[in-house]
């Protein structure tokens, strides 16, 4: 990427549109086929790029390097189990209110985290996310460290039944393109030119007249909106949730995906989540250990790829290295 | 609560915090002096202590075992530091998370493909039985021996720190490492070093903690991230922080796992107090990091100018 | 997009790999802990199971026998998705080998949703024995609380004044000791639930010594159990407090971890290597021939699970797809059980004898379970929960 406001590079919208009808075709095909169980594999890993997108927000255009964000896909998938469970299976109800409890957690984790920088920055929304996690291990009612089963999908009424694999596929597409869509809406806006901008060079935008932290905010609190909403698709589509979703190695896993699929380019994490669920799935087929194989992968893509990383965040690392 | 279960909780308290000091120690200094964030350092522990059990199963010996082990994970950290990691200090903080956590994936399964997910490791059959304290404090034996070799362990740190000449130079570079450089010290040579430490005091505590923990694949994650919490509240680059912030943090979390159960207990149903108890306990130490944070954003006893 | 493309060729291979596979054959998903502190017991149970396979000629019933082998490496999403794959992907006929309640119960919904026989060679929790029961539920076994009932019974009948017990957080831990409370009738000391898990103990132990208590009651399985005793004499508790256990708290694999100081344990079990019936004095010679150590209780489990399977199979005559007819077949249980008599209740959990077993020397000198007296604690006993099961 050559500058904050460059649009080279970048996949034209008809390109998207294509992808977009293709993939809807695809997944009435698989279904004609009878491969429900990959299509169910395939929304699964779309979820997982959904959740990873919602990081890149932070990570790849806020520069800002959470270790906690696995907390919000969590948060989103216990909100809609837990109204499950209660008796409260709507969906128009169940996905608004995951939205809604993330992005207010989001707002109080980022409140005291984005108050601190660099490594201290990472720590602390580590922390916070394994305090969540601990405090929702410990809520027996809904499963603690046993999880939760829900029995039956969310229901959005018009007869739509989401146990149909390929419904379910065509809701994730939903989800993952109106998702996708909003972030290049907001990071063409001025809001996303000055989160660019303050990524690049912080102290530069600040003294400018922009009062950065708040634009963190909101960005973060975008972020978790949609993380949870990552986690509604998720606790649907496994009929199942438990508290190592948001354990901190699961962050982790996001990262990975978003730095395989592209730091910083809006649909990277998508790519790596495809990438990396698909290596795994078919390392898995011959090896019990693909993670040796995934991890190799990973390493030669941070070590040889410095421009990718390096040139990203390297004005805004160098206030903590001085000194 | 009784004085014994006073004292002997105190004892657990100390036995942890001291482990954990073995490993906040080198992860200190590392971040302090080569501003290398290193996920695989739970790795490191976790090899020693495969290593040891591995070796104690040859040797027959639980202390041959151990002694083996150590100099062994150091090379082994060494031979990591010069290939790998090296290419990483000049990097963003990001870059090192993601190499690091990479490591961690490779380094888990290489073990699991050389000696499987977990090795039998006992402690020498003349300390399994307990001492006796006091009247009605029976402690075991075998804790007692961590106790012993982490406080001569942190001694020796202290003393290397602060009365050789290599422990002047990583004082000059944990505070500034520019300048250190500048004047002369040969840097390369002691940051390979100083990861060889920190990797050997790595193995002592993997091998020490074997016979308690399990020896199994990913024993290092956990650890880890406590270890992260030490150096943050003891102040990133200060032995003397990762020390206190150790000890602070094994006492919290063994009286937190205690106290607070029996608290709840009183107060609510066994189930409750059962998860409620360890949940609170677990977030009483993250909560007291982020106070410390709070008052003292760079940690209690940071070295940085 | 080169990330596409390779999506696209992995897919293909994915999608080779399953082609459909012929039905002449009994196919089995067998999901269970095999790696870890705790892999012991499911390694177990595998090895039994397929001792029996092996004995019986490759077959099940009659048909020829596919067995898939999956670890869930003791995580409750590893072990759902590893029933996802085999009930809707591979298509099996029965699933089994789960060793925790936990993991059961994320996967049991897979399997009951794709009407898939689920036969449990351990986890049998008390919500499936009661409202939540399932006609794809069968709990080989027996019910999670049955062996802590029995010791509950014991610890009354020996006039144990105070009882201190310990369970893992978790459901199969809760049941454990609301078994125990269900039957022993003097005081409870303390209820201690520690984490699913957890290998340090030394807290808890001090806490014990501080008590006093007549006895020490604890339901710890695997890794968490040996590393329990072994801290427990470590911290010289074992010469001040009595301690009773549920049967697998005792068996051969803890014998062989801790050694001589289970010397004089009492356990209570559905089960013992020397209890008097021509197919257990078969198994246990077999299984010592094959494996060259001595089977536990979960073995016994595994052995009797394929049992089963072969009882029903050839009941069903080789029919696998008429599931109301196979139901029948599994609950007759026509099969020779290595525990003597055995027959399911209306709620689909075992209904059998208890008896109460002390670690002992056999004449070649290895430590053993054996059992105290032919007399069981509890006989002919079934679960507390069959009431509110609606099936008959």
């Amino acid at each position: 990427m050559s500058g904050p406001l460059s649009t080279a590079g970048e996949t034209k919208p008809w390109v998207w549109c294509c992808l977009l009808v293709l993939a809807v075709g695809l997944g009435w095909l698989m279904q004609a086929q009878g491969l429900g169980f990959y299509l169910s594999m395939l929304s699964r890993m779309m979820i997982y790029g959904l959740a990873a997108c919602s990081l890149n927000l932070i990570l790849g255009y806020g520069g800002l390097v959470s270790f906690g964000h696995a907390a919000f896909v969590g948060i989103g998938a216990y909100t809609v189990g837990i109204l499950i469970t209660e008796g409260v299976p709507s969906g128009w109800i169940g996905f608004p209110a995951a939205m809604l409890v993330s992005a207010v957690f989001a707002a109080l984790i980022g409140a005291i985290s984005l108050r601190t920088r660099g490594v201290y920055f990472i720590m602390i929304t580590l922390a916070f996310a394994q305090m969540v996690y601990y405090l929702v291990n410990s809520v027996k009612a809904y499963g603690g460290d046993e999880g939760l089963n829900i029995r039956m999908r969310s229901d959005f009424g018009f007869g739509l039944n989401l146990k149909n694999d390929l419904a379910f596929y065509y809701l994730v597409l939903l989800c993952l393109a109106l998702s996708l869509w909003f972030m290049h809406r907001l990071m063409h806006s001025r809001f996303g030119r000055v989160v660019l901008a303050q990524r690049d060079d912080d102290v530069r935008t600040e003294a400018l007249g922009f009062a950065v932290y708040r634009y963190q905010m909101v960005l973060f609190v975008l972020a978790g909106a949609i993380g949870g909403l990552s986690g509604a698709l998720m606790v649907n589509q496994q009929n199942y949730v438990n508290p190592n979703l948001m354990h901190w190695t699961q962050s982790g896993v996001l990262m990975v995906m978003v730095i395989l699929g592209g730091v910083g380019t809006l649909a990277g994490g998508l790519w790596g989540a495809l990438l990396l669920l698909t290596l795994e799935d078919v390392f898995a087929e011959y090896t019990v250990h693909w993670q040796f194989y995934v991890g190799w992968i990973l390493l030669a893509v941070v070590l040889m790829a410095p421009q990718g990383l390096a040139g990203l965040f390297k004005r805004r690392d160098q206030e903590g290295r001085h000194g | 609560m009784t004085w014994i279960l006073f004292l002997e909780q105190s004892l657990n308290g100390l036995q942890f915090g001291l482990m954990l000091f073995l490993l906040a120690s080198g992860l200190t200094l590392v971040f302090g002096i080569m501003d290398m964030i290193n996920l695989a350092h739970g790795a490191l522990y976790m090899v020693g202590a495969f290593l040891a059990a591995w070796l104690a199963e040859l040797t027959l010996s639980f202390l041959w075992g151990v002694l083996l082990a150590v100099p062994l994970t150091a090379l082994f950290g060494m031979v990591l530091e010069a290939s790998l990691l090296r290419s990483l200090y000049r990097r963003d903080h990001m870059s090192q998370v993601l190499a690091t956590f990479a490591l961690i994936l490779i380094i888990n399964e290489a073990v699991r493909m050389i000696w499987g997910s977990d090795l039998a490791l006992s402690a020498p059959a003349a300390l399994s039985g307990p001492v006796e304290l006091l009247p009605g404090l029976k402690y075991p034996s075998y804790r007692l021996v961590i106790i012993g070799v982490g406080l001569a362990l942190a001694l020796f740190l202290y003393l290397l720190v602060t009365q050789t000449r290599m422990g002047a130079w990583v004082r000059a570079g944990a505070s500034n490492r520019d300048m250190a450089m500048a004047m002369g010290i040969n840097i390369q040579r002691l940051f390979t070093l100083v990861f060889g430490l920190g990797a050997a005091m790595c193995a002592v505590a993997g091998a020490m903690l074997g016979p308690l923990l399990a020896v199994q694949v990913g024993m290092g994650e956990s650890i880890l991230i406590l270890a992260f919490v030490v150096i943050v509240i003891g102040g990133i680059g200060s032995i003397w922080g990762a020390f206190v912030g150790s000890l602070l943090v094994g006492f919290v979390d063994t009286f937190g796992r205690t106290l607070l159960p029996h608290l709840f207990r009183e107060l609510f149903p066994p189930q409750v107090a059962a998860t409620a108890g360890p949940a609170a306990a677990s977030i009483m130490v993250y909560l007291l990091m982020a106070v410390v944070l709070f008052i003292r954003p760079q940690g209690l006893f940071a070295r940085r100018s | 997009m080169k990330a596409g493309r390779l999506l696209a060729l992995s897919m293909a291979s994915l999608l080779a790999a399953s082609l459909v596979q012929a039905s002449d054959k009994v196919k089995i998903g067998f999901v269970s802990t095999l790696s870890g502190p705790n892999g012991a017991l499911g390694a177990e149970i595998r090895d039994a199971f397929n001792l029996a396979v092996k004995l019986n000629g490759g077959k099940l019933g009659g048909l020829p026998a596919e067995v898939l082998i999956g670890d869930d490496q003791f995580k409750p999403d590893v072990g759902k998705q590893l029933f996802e794959r085999y009930v809707k992907r591979d298509k099996v006929d029965f699933m089994t080998g789960v060793v925790f309640s936990n993991i059961m119960l994320a996967g049991l919904p897979e399997a009951v949703g794709e009407k898939t026989f689920y036969l449990s060679p351990n986890a049998a929790p008390s919500p499936i024995a009661g409202k939540e029961c399932s006609p794809y539920f069968f709990a080989v076994s027996w019910p999670n609380d049955a062996y802590h009932e029995a010791a509950g019974q014991y610890a009354t009948t020996k006039g144990f004044k105070s009882a201190y017990l310990i369970a893992p957080n978790y459901q199969a831990g809760k049941d454990s000791l609301a078994g125990f409370k269900r039957y022993y009738k003097g005081k409870v000391a303390a209820e201690v639930y520690t984490k699913l898990g957890q290998l340090d103990y030394s807290a808890e132990l001090a806490e014990i010594r501080a008590a006093k208590p007549d006895v020490l009651y604890f339901f710890l399985p695997g890794g968490m159990g040996i590393n329990f005793i072994k801290q427990f004499v470590a911290a010289g508790l074992n010469k001040d407090t009595k301690l009773v256990l549920p049967g697998f708290g005792a068996d051969q694999d803890i014998i062989r971890s801790v050694g001589e100081e289970m010397l004089g344990i009492n356990d209570t079990a559905h089960w013992a290597l020397d209890l008097n019936n021509a197919a257990n004095k078969k198994f246990v010679t077999e299984f010592e021939k094959e494996y060259k150590r001595l089977p536990t209780v979960y073995a016994a489990q595994g052995y009797d699970t394929a049992l089963l399977i072969d009882a029903a199979v050839r009941g069903a005559k080789g029919n696998l797809d008429d599931k109301e007819a196979m139901r029948r077949h599994i609950k007759e249980a026509k099969f020779e059980s290595v525990r003597g008599a055995f027959r399911f209740n209306t709620n689909q959990y075992p209904i059998q004898n208890y008896y109460l077993r002390e670690v002992q020397k056999d004449a070649q000198g290895r430590l053993v379970n054996k059992i105290v007296s032919q007399t069981p604690v509890l006989a002919n006993h079934g679960d507390a929960y069959v009431q509110d099961c609606p099936m008959k």
